[in-house]
């Protein structure tokens, strides 16, 4: 262990810490704060809050996207919705129960001081967005409406039809044009970070490439924030938008950046079931479904009738029978391997076999058409859009797929990744959702970080650096960087082999999906960390892109990003294999309770593992920080 | 099934293009369109031959990336879908596709089948926000949005940007675009201090670059979201109401 | 935004000068569009009150020539003969003078906004009399020319009575070419109105939607009902059914 992980928790009891830690931290006059460059990358929910946020504040921001519009960012496609501890339906929630949902729901792999945060600031969150004209769901009083989500008995999920990630994301992108018109944020579009450059042990700024002229170009800052998103993509088929990648948060690790719990990865349980070999992503169907929709498999192996001739006696409601306290709403990772398992078993529905029924009749019968209507029309459409069946007749087919990485950039209670000044944001970091991530806190956390967390904490790290200018461009690590880009660039695009990217990327998603996905075992990770290696070499000689380098190229574009995956897809590998429990997303076949549920180990693997770059060829360094538990108390997690 | 394609490719910007003809054999019904895009670029570029550069990126119909003219019809043949998520059921074998980009003045070609829309952000930076100070926000239900209203707003606040209405406008007008971005935020009770402001200059912006509205409805029909032309009518009220009206006067009945 | 390259914005207004409102309204796309659907809407009520007066026509005998004298001494005595009536021209000649120079300049507007495919369009919901307006408002502009030369000032009409409005009407629509010509140029305004009479209420903001579907059938029991009436004046004379 190399690292000094302090995770600068702050002292006092949980309910107060943030409040103290606010209190206790630097502030940067208004005058003061136009002096200060920082970058922010990534225009998704955390990244467009924080770019608007900061200008707002009065800092020089510079916004960092690869797409053409920061509207685009993935955070758009989130459908159910978003949590907030506000109590409005009085059932009982609180920030409270809010936090010890959390940290249960992430089988206790979480930091407790920022999930407790994040519970607080959830109900910020809600005010701000409404505030901001996002056009949540309403009764017909005029408040806002809120509905249940999985892993909770209470409900706190507040949304905008099936599209409460879009509207969120739309309210931050507005506040940040609003800035990019003030001129205190400049937006780049269509510009991808490809390195991240560290002088002296702090960060100094960032290269980029233009993605429509190739031109690579150096920008200094005094902090950075990486606000990217997640790595789901290495399983090639996942829920995340195509262009997703991990190349940002890799760049970082590579110098220096320690990378927390690479393996945790989330399934979402409800999402369309491949259909071909050509599928290029998986599509998700809002959890939310679950409240109105039951989940069953014929009791039969290789039933071949349709679903609407099998009686009621024959259908297996697997998860209420399992879990009767829960239900249908049992949390993600539970539901996911639960249909793995009913597939596995031969069960599975659909032409492909590889599917469980979400049905909405009962619903339907009990509420009547309309009122599903209203609740997921569309997502009901996309549905027949996608399969060309109708769900209010058969009832949908769906199947587990990847869908969220809880791992990312270790941070420390401030969002300060191990290189100083250098902060992650959103679903970038490893901080609040512990081995899993319950329904609807996706966006809660890329608010918070966004909005709340990140403008607090940057000004107590730039307090100190009044002084001093950021490093210029023309530094020779700059120089360097964008040498080495360059140099990167040039070797893809003169490989000339006879394989196209996504040849190896589907290939390496295979890899991950068969020996690191739901399902985990010394034997499938060994298998992994063995063939990964080779189908990197390969691609490294064997790949072929054609083109330059100098013009808008997809192809060049995405070999990089895979270039990156090979790398992350390794260490994913690695964490899953020395991380010997189950806990979470993370399944362990070789430990598992008799009746087949997640066991953890409390006394080995209570810790966050942040895994050290140390050079092409070395083994990473494996460095723990541990968590305490003061306040939830350590239990096997029970849903029944 | 075989399909043929024709494909409009241009180099860059400046350049001259031109339709491309490709035979696409062996697709499957269940493919999306832009799966039928992947497979051909595949063989593309395992022929040594340039892939087709296209937008996309969520490929659920939400990010608004893709956007292509398919068959004379913006985002294809299908109501109230984005490209990404046409499926080739749609099609039939033996039948010629023709595609192209979008194209507007104000989205000029920047390879392929990608255009630029930036001037989307520009119309959006001119005023399609409500100023809320991060941390200054009241709590969130001392706000009633009566539902018919809030529903209304959600309406038009679905709009992906894709660019689909100028696509598909005879004039290349951006009316649908702007008037749902304003009647999302002019409809909620927290827009009506910058209202008029708002409507101003958005549609000063969008006039710099777009062509006028002669109500043909084509945005409406192009529209993944299916945008109702309603709100066009609300924004010609509201740039009518912002010139003529005693804005210290308005907050009175 | 700031790093790409942009399409470049039309020249803005140069001159910082302040101009009267409506002069700064009639600037903007939007401000000439309220102005299309206002000089249109001056336009329908001429055109009706227009076809109302003519169909004096079938009650016989001098009704026609007692009602244009009557438009005459609208006004009398307050205003001299013909004041008002002369008002009235000096109306109509504006609205249509703004609705062609409107339309003209948001033409140019779209001209330059729009870049056309090279493949064929698939319109959908864009039809004949939306994608036309342009040229039956050209045919509907020659027509009135032709109109008032042979009804008005005589000119292309060879037996041209000054006041004997129904002499005049009944000689002119005798004549076969002209007949057709006058049937042509109103089907044109037919289609013209048809579309003008509901983008008029989406130009002026006239949206509700509890009415919204009657704007259509009001464009349609609009333009119907000029064309109809307007129509069977050539038609029933050209055929005899209506005489000297």
């Amino acid at each position: 262990m190399t690292l000094n992980l302090d995770s600068k928790i702050p002292d006092g009891p949980i309910a107060d810490k943030w409040d103290n830690q606010k209190f206790g931290m630097k502030l940067v006059a208004p005058h003061n704060r136009r002096r200060f460059d920082v970058i922010v990358v990534g225009s998704g929910l955390a990244g467009a809050a924080a770019a608007a946020t900061l200008g707002e504040l009065g800092y020089n921001v510079r916004c960092f996207t690869y797409h053409d519009s920061p509207r685009r960012a993935h955070s758009i496609a989130a459908q159910g919705g978003i949590n907030a501890a506000k109590n409005y339906k009085g059932d009982g929630d609180s920030v409270e129960r809010l936090f010890y949902d959390t940290v249960k729901g992430g089988d206790f792999r979480a930091r407790e001081a920022n999930v407790h945060r994040l519970a607080e600031l959830s109900v910020d969150i809600i005010d701000q967005c409404a505030a901001q004209g996002v056009p949540f769901a309403r009764e017909y009083s005029g408040l806002l409406d809120t509905r249940s989500f999985g892993g909770t008995q209470v409900s706190r999920t507040f949304y905008a039809r099936g599209q409460t990630g879009q509207q969120l994301l739309l309210g931050a992108y507005q506040s940040l044009m609003h800035q990019v018109d003030a001129g205190t944020v400049e937006l780049h579009d269509r510009t991808e970070l490809l390195d991240v450059v560290v002088v002296d042990g702090e960060v100094a700024g960032i290269v980029t490439r233009h993605l429509h002229t190739g031109a690579v170009q150096s920008w200094s800052a005094h902090a950075v924030v990486l606000a990217t998103g997640g790595y789901s993509n290495v399983f090639f088929l996942s829920t995340n938008a195509k262009h997703s990648n991990a190349s940002a948060i890799w760049r970082a690790y590579r110098k220096g950046a320690a990378f927390g719990n690479p393996c945790f990865t989330q399934i979402h349980p409800t999402c369309i079931p491949a259909s071909d070999d050509f599928q290029s992503k998986l599509t998700l169907m809002s959890e939310s479904l679950r409240n109105d929709g039951r989940i069953w498999v014929p009791t039969e192996f290789d039933d071949k009738r349709s679903p609407d001739q099998i009686p009621a006696e024959e259908r297996d409601y697997y998860l209420e029978r399992r879990y009767p306290a829960f239900g249908n709403l049992v949390p993600r990772d539970v539901a996911s391997r639960a249909a793995k398992a009913e597939v596995d078993r031969g069960r599975g529905v659909g032409e492909l076999k590889n599917g469980v029924y979400l049905d909405f009749s009962d619903a339907i019968a009990r509420l009547g058409r309309d009122v599903i209507e209203e609740r997921y029309g569309n997502l009901i459409e996309m549905y027949e859009r996608i399969t060309d069946e109708d769900p209010y007749k058969v009832p949908m087919r769906i199947y587990p797929a990847v869908h969220y990485t809880m791992g990312g950039l270790w941070v420390d209670y401030n969002l300060q990744t191990t290189i100083p000044g250098l902060f992650a944001g959103g679903e970038a970091n490893f901080s609040d959702h512990g081995a899993n991530r319950l329904g609807a806190s996706a966006l809660m956390q890329g608010l918070a970080d966004g909005y709340f967390v990140l403008p607090a904490t940057l000004a107590n790290y730039l307090a100190d650096r009044l002084s001093r200018p950021p490093v210029p461009t023309d530094h020779p690590a700059f120089a360097e960087a964008e040498a080495a880009v360059r140099d990167r660039t040039k070797q893809l695009l003169s490989t000339g082999g006879t394989r196209t990217v996504d040849w190896f990327h589907r290939e390496l998603g295979k890899i991950m999906w068969d020996n690191c996905g739901m399902a985990r075992s010394t034997e499938t990770l060994t298998k992994a960390l063995s063939e990964i290696p080779a189908l990197r070499s390969e691609f490294e000689k064997d790949v072929r892109i054609l083109g330059d380098g100098d013009s808008l190229n997809q192809s060049l574009e995405k070999a990089g990003r895979v270039a990156d995956f090979f790398e992350l897809a390794e260490l994913m590998c690695i964490d899953a294999l020395h991380r010997e429990e189950s806990c979470g997303g993370h399944f362990r076949v070789e430990h598992q309770t008799p009746e087949g549920e997640a066991e953890r180990d409390d006394e080995n693997f209570s810790y966050v593992a942040a895994w050290e770059f140390t050079g092409d060829g070395n083994a990473p360094a494996l460095n723990k920080e541990p968590l305490e538990f003061e306040y939830v108390h350590l239990a096997q997690r029970s849903y029944k | 099934m075989d399909l043929t394609l024709k494909v409009w490719r241009q180099a860059g910007p400046g350049t001259e293009g031109r339709i491309e003809t490709y035979d696409v054999p062996g697709i499957s019904e269940e493919m999306s369109f832009l799966e039928m895009l992947d497979v051909l670029n595949d063989r593309l570029i395992v022929e040594g031959r340039e892939p087709i550069a296209f937008e996309h990126d969520c490929r659920e119909g939400i990010c608004g990336s893709c956007g292509m003219m398919i068959n004379g019809q913006a985002h294809g043949p299908q109501k109230g879908t984005a490209t990404c998520q046409l499926h080739m059921r749609k099609f039939s074998d033996g039948d010629t596709i023709v595609v192209e980009p979008w194209r507007a003045t104000a989205f000029p070609i920047v390879k392929d089948l990608v255009v630029n829309r930036s001037t989307f952000d520009e119309i959006i930076a001119a005023g399609g926000y409500i100023s809320v100070t991060t941390g200054a926000a009241q709590e969130a239900n001392l706000t009633l949005v009566p539902k018919a209203v809030a529903d209304t707003a959600m309406d038009a606040a679905q709009c992906i940007g894709c660019g689909a209405c100028v696509a598909a406008c005879p004039n290349s007008a951006a009316q649908l675009f702007t008037s749902a971005k304003l009647a999302h935020l002019n409809l909620l009770p927290q827009g009506q201090p910058e209202r008029w402001d708002r409507t101003v200059r958005m549609v000063g912006v969008m006039e710099q670059y777009f062509g006028s509205c002669t109500n043909h409805g084509e945005c409406h029909e192009a529209c993944p979201k299916e945008i109702s032309l309603d709100f066009i009518a609300y924004m010609n009220r509201d740039y009518r109401k912002a010139i003529v009206k005693n804005r210290s006067l308005i907050a009175q009945p | 935004m700031a790093t790409t390259t942009r399409p470049a914005a039309a020249e803005l207004a140069t001159t910082k000068r302040k101009r009267p409102w409506f002069i700064e309204l009639y600037g903007t796309a939007l401000g000439k569009k309220y102005v299309m659907a206002i000089t249109g809407i001056i336009g329908m009520l001429f055109i009706v009150g227009h076809m109302v007066g003519n169909l004096k026509l079938y009650l016989g005998g001098d009704h026609l020539d007692v009602y244009g004298e009557w438009l005459r001494t609208i006004g009398e005595p307050a205003l001299p003969r013909t004041v008002f009536l002369w008002l009235l021209r000096g109306l109509l000649i504006t609205a249509v003078v703004l609705h062609i120079h409107a339309a003209w300049s948001l033409t140019r507007l779209n001209h330059r906004a729009d870049i056309k495919y090279t493949n064929r369009r698939d319109f959908i919901a864009a039809n004949f009399a939306s994608r036309t307006m342009r040229w039956t408002g050209i045919l509907v502009g020659l027509f009135i020319v032709f109109h008032l030369a042979d009804l008005t000032w005589g000119a292309a009409n060879g037996d041209f009575i000054r006041g004997a409005v129904r002499h005049n009407m009944v000689h002119s629509f005798r004549r076969p070419p002209v007949a057709i010509t006058y049937v042509v140029a109103n089907v044109a305004l037919g289609i013209h109105l048809w579309h003008g009479a509901w983008s008029l209420f989406q130009s002026m903001g006239w949206n509700n939607p509890r009415f919204n579907q009657w704007r259509s059938w009001f464009a349609w029991a609009f333009a119907g009902a000029i064309v109809l009436g307007n129509i069977s004046f050539p038609i029933l004379i050209v055929t005899h059914a209506v005489t000297y």
